[in-house]
């Protein structure tokens, strides 16, 4: 794939329970669970680093609020746009 | 919202390119006020579908701006530490009640979003009148219902929303219905009364479904908001932990086995115009008295100055002896006097011969409790009556026995005791059923504790009949005169008034 993935997400690793339903989710099946644990005991999800479209499904079911952040590869033209408007992290998806 | 978060080491080289598009709401606080040290995330199981729905709710709040307007009435059940997380107003009530609670809160607050989050054992077992008739009512509040058919929070019960055949550990073999009966469905039963206006259900089964509720949860707080009506949302959702399955399963079987069940769809979207004829008036219970008062007599009463700053009156006999109206008068005379007042009856189901009584305050300030375990004054119509409360009355109080003397057995050494024929009088004047008013008039004499003027009103207003009027009239002046004359000439057991 060219140039850098359309979109991309964290995890935050202490928040998340290892449910897996993100990795089931994910359409372009970018996540998987970590083979190590974490601090919990679980085996928590993780980006495996390519081809994320930032569709944000992910977010949508996973039940932790803050666990996964999403991210979408902003157009240079519309970059300062959508800095300058703090309500505009809200795209719709689907 | 991306400097809310602390974006990984790894990351920051693109955050340049990237812009965040989804992260946690502002509608959940920071850190959660949990018990326990897990500050940071919720106390769902892994795979649970409160998170999800939470986070749906929280989402929409946020976009339609209604943070600072929610408040969000927590059942119990698994949800019951909503309030952990969500930064609203945070009510938590009874178990199935919250539908309720948040018609108060509506009604209080009209201007505010009123959202009721429930599962299924709490809206639909314990809370099954509390949500028909909020619907019925057409509250103008939010519901989200969470059915995940089975009670979680308390170890896997059977719910009213359980499937036909699924086990629980209170239907080990499966529901049966020729003994459980059959799954609740809420949507569909609400659907059948007139004044909801959008019942939907959705399912947390699969990434359409979740979107599809995402969008319901929208329009059920954009509709409270725009003031349509009741709007209700069920949810189904998976409990992985519960149906021993791991979320991912857990999710599939909500899709598998319970949107057969539980088909979705949009059960009710419609505007509603409920009828609002027959606006009784927005008057104060002050504001009434003050008008009664000036429709019915030109002489304004003159604030009175009572000599007490709180007056505990009890009133007990037979039922139909007028114990609880005799209350009432008092009641409503310290009402026009400017007092505190508050009745309180007690009785028994009989209208006529059960025992009954009553407690009057009457107070300058604010009343604590309506309930008087020291009464100051006690009115006795009957001797059980007399024996049953004479114990209670305050050293130092009265006691108006509604008999001719004492009986000889009986000493009440802590108060000064009143023998007053009632009965007798008022029968002599021409019906025994005013011996409550002249009961009233020996107390009025005797304590002076509101104008006897006040009764008259009282009476004018509540004794359309000018016959039985006068008899009230007659009553009133016979009980005064009864203390004035009779008992200074000895009638009680003491010359003085006082018991030994």
């Amino acid at each position: 794939m060219a140039g850098p993935a359309r979109g991309s997400i964290t995890i935050d690793v202490e928040e998340c329970k290892g449910c897996g339903l993100c990795v089931e989710s994910c359409p372009p099946k970018c996540l998987e669970l970590a083979p190590e644990l974490s601090s919990y005991g679980v085996h928590p999800a993780r980006y495996t680093g390519h081809d994320c479209t930032g569709c944000g499904i992910c977010f949508y079911c996973c039940p932790e609020p803050g666990a996964i952040i999403v991210y979408r590869l902003a157009p240079p033209a519309k970059t300062l746009v959508a800095q300058s408007q703090p309500g505009g992290g809200h795209a719709a998806t689907l | 919202m991306a400097e809310n978060n602390v974006i990984p080491e790894q990351l920051k080289t693109i955050t340049d390119q990237y812009e965040v598009v989804h992260s946690k709401s502002k509608l959940f606080y920071p850190e959660y006020e949990r018990k326990s040290d897990l500050k940071h995330q919720t106390h769902y199981c892994p795979g649970c579908g409160h998170g999800v729905a939470h986070k749906l709710i929280a989402e929409a709040l946020e976009d339609l701006g209604l943070q600072d307007q929610t408040i969000l009435v927590s059942p119990v059940g698994c949800s019951v530490f909503a309030y952990y997380y969500f930064d609203v107003g945070n009510v938590q009530v009874a178990h199935g009640r919250a539908p309720a609670a948040a018609t108060g809160l509506k009604r209080a607050c009209p201007d505010k979003i009123v959202i009721a989050y429930q599962g299924d054992g709490d809206l639909a077992a314990i809370g099954t009148a509390e949500i028909v008739h909020a619907a019925n009512r057409g509250e103008k509040i939010s519901v989200f219902f969470v059915n995940n058919a089975i009670y979680g929070m308390t170890g896997g019960q059977m719910a009213p929303t359980t499937l036909v055949g699924q086990r629980s550990t209170t239907s080990p073999w499966g529901r049966r219905p020729v003994n459980e009966g059959f799954p609740l469905h809420m949507c569909e039963m609400l659907s059948s009364l007139e004044a909801p206006v959008y019942i939907e259900r959705v399912a947390l089964s699969d990434n359409k479904n979740i979107m599809k509720a995402r969008r319901a949860v929208r329009k059920a707080l954009e509709l409270q908001r725009a003031g349509a009506g009741f709007t209700f949302v069920e949810i189904l959702s998976p409990c992985p932990t519960i149906w021993g399955k791991d979320p991912v399963e857990a999710r599939k079987w909500v899709g598998e086995k319970m949107i057969p069940q539980f088909p979705l769809n949009v059960f009710r979207d419609h505007t509603v115009e409920i009828p609002n004829n027959n606006v009784p008036p927005h008057k104060t219970v002050a504001e009434l008295v003050e008008g009664e008062r000036k429709a019915g007599s030109d002489t304004p009463i003159h604030r009175k100055h009572h000599h007490f700053r709180d007056l505990g009156i009890k009133i007990a006999g037979f039922g139909g002896q007028g114990v609880l109206l005799l209350g009432q008068l008092l009641a409503e005379m310290g009402m026009r006097e400017g007092l505190e007042v508050s009745w309180l009856p007690s009785y028994g189901p009989e209208m006529r011969s059960g025992s009954a009584h009553c407690h009057v305050c009457l107070a300058k300030d604010r009343i604590g409790s309506p309930v008087l375990s020291r009464p100051q004054v006690l009115i006795a119509m009957t001797e059980i009556s007399l024996r049953k409360f004479a114990t209670q009355v305050a050293p130092g109080g009265t006691i108006i026995y509604g008999r001719e003397k004492l009986p000889d057995d009986l000493s009440i050494p802590q108060a000064q005791v009143i023998c007053i024929p009632a009965s007798e009088i008022a029968d002599k004047l021409g019906s025994a059923k005013v011996a409550n008013v002249v009961i009233l008039g020996a107390l009025l004499e005797e304590t002076e504790c509101l104008s006897p003027a006040t009764a008259m009103q009282v009476l004018e207003n509540k004794v359309k009949n000018p016959a039985l009027l006068e008899l009230d009239r007659k009553a009133l002046d016979a009980g005064r005169l009864y203390i004035d004359h009779a008992v200074a000439m000895g009638a009680v057991t003491q010359a003085d008034g006082f018991a030994q």
